[in-house]
């Protein structure tokens, strides 16, 4: 390509270079819709070429979304999309690798790739629409949907304990966790800023409403109401606070983490937890603020933000490095020599 | 070493070979076997081999179960198979001479361990004690050479500081020091084999020298022989020679593919039995800058090999049945995609786990058909151990050069075996005509990246090239724009243009050859992949005896030669040889329409001549 072109194309890129032509198929009002638009909308600021952005997908209607992005992309097959992308990026470790994903993609019939990814740490980001419902085969329960849930393949309510993505991911030593909302774009596009900036696997939960068959899951967090005393925006380097007025706050008393109140003058800023991205044993303890109670008063609220981040190799790195040093071992490749092998004789006619 | 001067002058010469090396499968058999293939290669014999071991690591001690065994037919005659029976049977215990006496030609050699017939080996063989096949005079014909080698080898072990078990473990170096007394060799080999090997481990070093050197001098001074065996190297062609396995040659043919081709080599897979020592051989070779990537399941194998794939490596993933059932799914979105990959099944006894050490043709099947939807796919078939690396760069071509993912059939007996190979130089390989699209300016006409060329091959537009960014997905797509299409016209068009495609491929391959007999032969014996020594050598003993009949093997089973329609519409009787209950003769009945018949073996072992012989001998009554 000429220079010239090149350069244009760093500079001037806007949201609407990287829409697709395709119309987008998703069910009016999801949730999808806003993600798409964040993730178009931070694109130009990554200063990655167009062309060295690719975005791989599973199954499920969230993973329709590299059709409506003018990068590369591939649209896979359900729950492999972390291993397609393992191999991408061990074979182009310069591409910028996006995986999205659902709840039941990366979770049921994928959690292996995914475990396996995280471990890994190949730098690529993780975008897993978390919505707790099979939405593109019409409504059953997901391994996040809560217990008791009724769907059409648990009339009588669902069984099992769902799992807390978060809390995965940080057992499987995930070097970046987060979590976002749909209806947060300006919050969701930082994190998806700090996603990409991160170097290793960036796994960025987003709660996502399926307003179809699963409205309302994530409203606690959304609707103006009661957000602000469920929610709780982690900030690094700042204390825990929450609530309509920025009225309460989160105290570490041994392992526990407690609500106190900011107003009845017994606690100040200064004794509240303070957030701490790099600290993995506080992580552990957030990734945790899992209660679905929001109704109750004691019930913690669900932190957004970046819950943890580590500086560890990735497997891409470690890869290259070990290439290299075998060729400083084992001298230049030789294909003569290696089709020879160690004993050779010789047939004379 | 220099070795004394032999007292024993006389040197029988002999044509061919075939021993059969059999014991317990802690007992160091495979190392021997393969030591003495080494050995043998070097001294420029030709040569097949036929390694067989139970699954288990370590099977039950002295068991039937346990036993292990590695069969060597050599000489200076053309060789092609690892022999139907043999003329030597090295057995160490009482199992491994029960389970493989019926193996023995009549007036065979028998060298027995006799530590291994004690009543505690007789009762595990399953053997009454009083009824000791060394003393029942059960082994009345054959030549028995009855040697106490586990007592021999402590003997000679008196004062090594090693613990009685490693001690113990060298008794296979006797063995070895032995034989090759017997078919009058150097030890350099096996001495250059232990001195890496046991590099930094001198007590281990120098009591395996030992013991191999005492095997040596025991078979000379004991006059347990009256005369040493000779067997001249082969007439060959004029070359350079190794020997070689057959996964070390698909990895190599793998390796030399993405050199010559200036590809990077990307082998996603997991461990798994007959195929695993493809992934062995190309970590060793990590200079060449492959990428190996041992993934969490064989889902991920193939998946990883997708991604790299569509990241413009030449991607690899192998496995065998099993693990090829896993991949299946993936593999389709390989053919719906039309990116380049290759699949390798070396193939083992199924179904299921089946069994896993063993060998079987059985999964032609599976690989021509077993992907959900219409999912044609090119399958090709090696049909020796040096055959896998040739078979492996045509499949890298084949890929690559019709974008399409392309199945290499192997199977246990030819992975594990092994071969002398007349090797070519690199220069010598074509390089694969890699075609990748330019980078374009934004500006052109939309970017069509399943427009096709005259083979119907779609262009590999590649991430990080600028104006041709696509995406690519397991939904059906629009015929040129790739864009989703649920049109009825579009499905039917794309689901007949992929399966055109692959029957272009057609052109681009050899034509169908005989491998002996004519035309006019009576009969053809049709055999595909590793099947080929057993009918080749059935073939050449049929036509010594005046028998004419004509052999052909195919090598790419899908799409087949041109012209084997017409190749088959010359004979009245084919006879079609498979390790399986009938696969390929299915196919050929389907393309071909003639009354082909089948010769089924399903006993996880590959044919012996014999077997074939008698078929065709009882066809042409």
């Amino acid at each position: 390509m000429p220079e010239v072109l090149k350069e244009k194309e760093q500079n001037k890129l806007t949201a609407k270079d990287f829409s697709s032509d395709q119309d987008i198929r998703w069910c009016p009002g999801c949730g999808d819709y806003s993600i798409l638009k964040q993730v178009q909308s931070v694109m130009p600021e990554l200063g990655i070429p167009k062309e060295d952005i690719v975005f791989v997908s599973g199954i499920g209607c969230s993973s329709r979304f590299p059709y409506y992005m003018n990068t590369y992309g591939m649209h896979s097959i359900h729950g492999r999309a972390t291993a397609i992308a393992s191999g991408l990026k061990a074979s182009r470790p310069n591409l910028s690798v996006w995986i999205v994903t659902g709840d039941g993609d990366s979770l049921a019939i994928g959690g292996n790739h995914f475990i396996h990814l995280l471990r890994r740490n190949f730098d690529v980001n993780i975008l897993l629409f978390n919505n707790q419902i099979y939405g593109l085969t019409k409504g059953q329960y997901s391994p996040t949907s809560e217990i008791g849930k009724r769907t059409k393949s648990t009339p009588a309510g669902s069984l099992d304990h769902p799992f807390n993505p978060l809390a995965l991911s940080l057992g499987a030593d995930s070097t970046f966790i987060a979590r976002a909302l749909d209806r947060d774009p300006k919050h969701l596009k930082e994190i998806l800023l700090r996603a990409e900036r991160h170097k290793g696997t960036s796994l960025v939960e987003i709660y996502q409403n399926c307003n179809i068959f699963n409205d309302g899951a994530f409203g606690s967090f959304t609707d103006k109401s009661a957000k602000k005393d469920n929610s709780l925006y982690l900030e690094q380097g700042k204390p825990l606070v929450f609530g309509a007025d920025d009225d309460k706050g989160i105290v570490l008393d041994g392992f526990q983490a407690k609500i106190v109140s900011l107003t009845d003058g017994k606690t100040s800023l200064d004794d509240l937890w303070i957030h701490d991205e790099k600290d993995r044993n506080k992580a552990n303890i957030l990734v945790r603020f899992f209660d679905d109670n929001a109704s109750d008063a004691s019930a913690l609220p669900r932190p957004f933000g970046v819950f943890y981040q580590e500086d560890r190799n990735t497997y891409e790195d470690g890869l290259t490095a070990q290439l290299k040093k075998e060729v400083e071992l084992k001298g230049s490749p030789d294909l003569n020599k290696l089709l020879a092998g160690a004993n050779t004789w010789e047939k004379k006619s | 070493m220099t070795l004394e001067k032999e007292n024993t002058e006389i040197q029988k010469v002999l044509e061919k070979v075939t021993i059969l090396y059999a014991g317990d499968s802690g007992d160091g058999i495979q190392l021997i076997g393969n030591q003495f293939t080494n050995n043998t290669a070097l001294y420029g014999n030709d040569l097949s081999t036929f390694p067989d071991f139970p699954a288990e690591i370590r099977a039950p001690l002295g068991t039937l179960a346990g036993v292990s065994g590695f069969q060597i037919n050599f000489g200076n005659v053309e060789v092609f198979t690892p022999g139907d029976l043999c003329d030597v049977l090295v057995a160490m215990n009482a199992a491994s001479l029960k389970k493989n006496l019926s193996r023995l030609k009549k007036r065979g050699t028998i060298i027995v361990n006799t530590a291994g017939f004690d009543k505690k080996n007789l009762r595990l063989a399953g053997i009454d004690p009083a009824d000791n096949p060394l003393t029942n005079s059960s082994l009345e014909g054959f030549k028995v050479h009855e040697v106490d080698i586990t007592k021999m080898t402590r003997e000679n072990l008196k004062e090594s500081s090693l613990g009685s078990k490693e001690r113990d473990r060298c008794k296979n170096m006797f063995v070895l020091g032995f034989i090759y007394w017997i078919y009058n060799r150097s030890l350099d080999s096996t001495i250059d084999f232990l001195e890496l090997k046991f590099k930094g481990k001198q007590e281990v070093l120098k009591a395996n020298l030992k013991v191999l050197k005492s095997g040596y001098h025991f078979a000379d001074t004991s006059e347990t022989f009256s005369n040493r065996f000779e067997i001249k190297p082969a007439e060959m062609e004029a070359g350079q020679y190794r020997n070689i396995i057959g996964n070390q040659a698909t990895a190599l043919g793998l390796i030399a593919a993405a050199h010559r081709s200036e590809m990077n080599l990307f082998y996603g897979g997991y461990p798994i039995t007959p195929a695993s020592d493809i992934l062995h051989e190309l970590a060793k070779h990590k200079n060449f800058g492959i990428k190996t990537f041992q993934a969490e399941d064989e889902i991920a194998g193939v998946c990883s090999a997708i991604g790299a794939s569509f990241g413009g490596d030449l991607a690899i993933t192998a496995s065998s049945g099993p693990g090829v059932a896993l991949k299946a799914e993936a593999i389709g979105l390989a053919v719906m995609m039309e990116l380049p990959l290759v699949v390798i099944n070396v193939q083992r006894g199924g179904p299921s786990t089946g069994l896993p050490t063993k060998t079987e043709q059985s999964d032609l099947l599976q690989v021509m058909y077993g992907r959900n939807g219409e999912a044609p796919m090119p399958v090709i078939a090696a049909q020796s151990p040096s055959d896998c690396f040739e078979m492996a760069y045509e499949a890298c071509r084949i890929s690559v050069e019709h974008m399409t993912p392309v199945f290499l059939l192997t199977d246990g007996y030819i992975a594990n075996g092994a071969e002398p190979w007349k090797f070519p130089s690199a220069e010598a390989l074509e390089p694969i005509a890699l075609k990748v699209k330019d980078p374009r300016a934004e500006e052109d006409a939309p970017y069509l990246p399943y427009k096709r060329n005259e083979d119907l091959v779609r262009e590999w537009a590649i991430p990080g090239t600028p104006g041709v960014e696509h995406r690519l997905g397991g939904l059906e797509k629009d015929k040129e724009t790739g864009n989703v299409s649920y049109e009825p016209e579009n499905h039917q068009e794309m689901v007949k243009i992929r399966a055109a495609k692959v029957n272009r491929i057609a052109k681009h391959i050899p034509k169908q050859e005989l491998d002996s007999g004519t035309t006019n032969s009576k009969l053809l014996i049709l055999g595909w992949g590793s099947t080929y020594g057993a009918i080749k050598t059935a073939a050449k003993e049929l036509k010594s005896e005046g028998v004419d009949v004509a052999h052909a093997q195919i090598r790419y089973i899908h799409p087949f030669p041109e012209n084997l329609g017409e190749i088959l519409s010359n004979f009245d009787q084919v006879i079609i040889p498979e390790l399986n209950d009938g696969q390929l003769i299915k196919l050929i009945r389907d393309r071909y329409l003639i009354d082909a018949k089948g010769l089924n073996k399903i006993k996880g072992l590959p044919f012996q001549a014999q077997e074939i012989k008698e078929e065709v001998l009882n066809h042409l009554k």
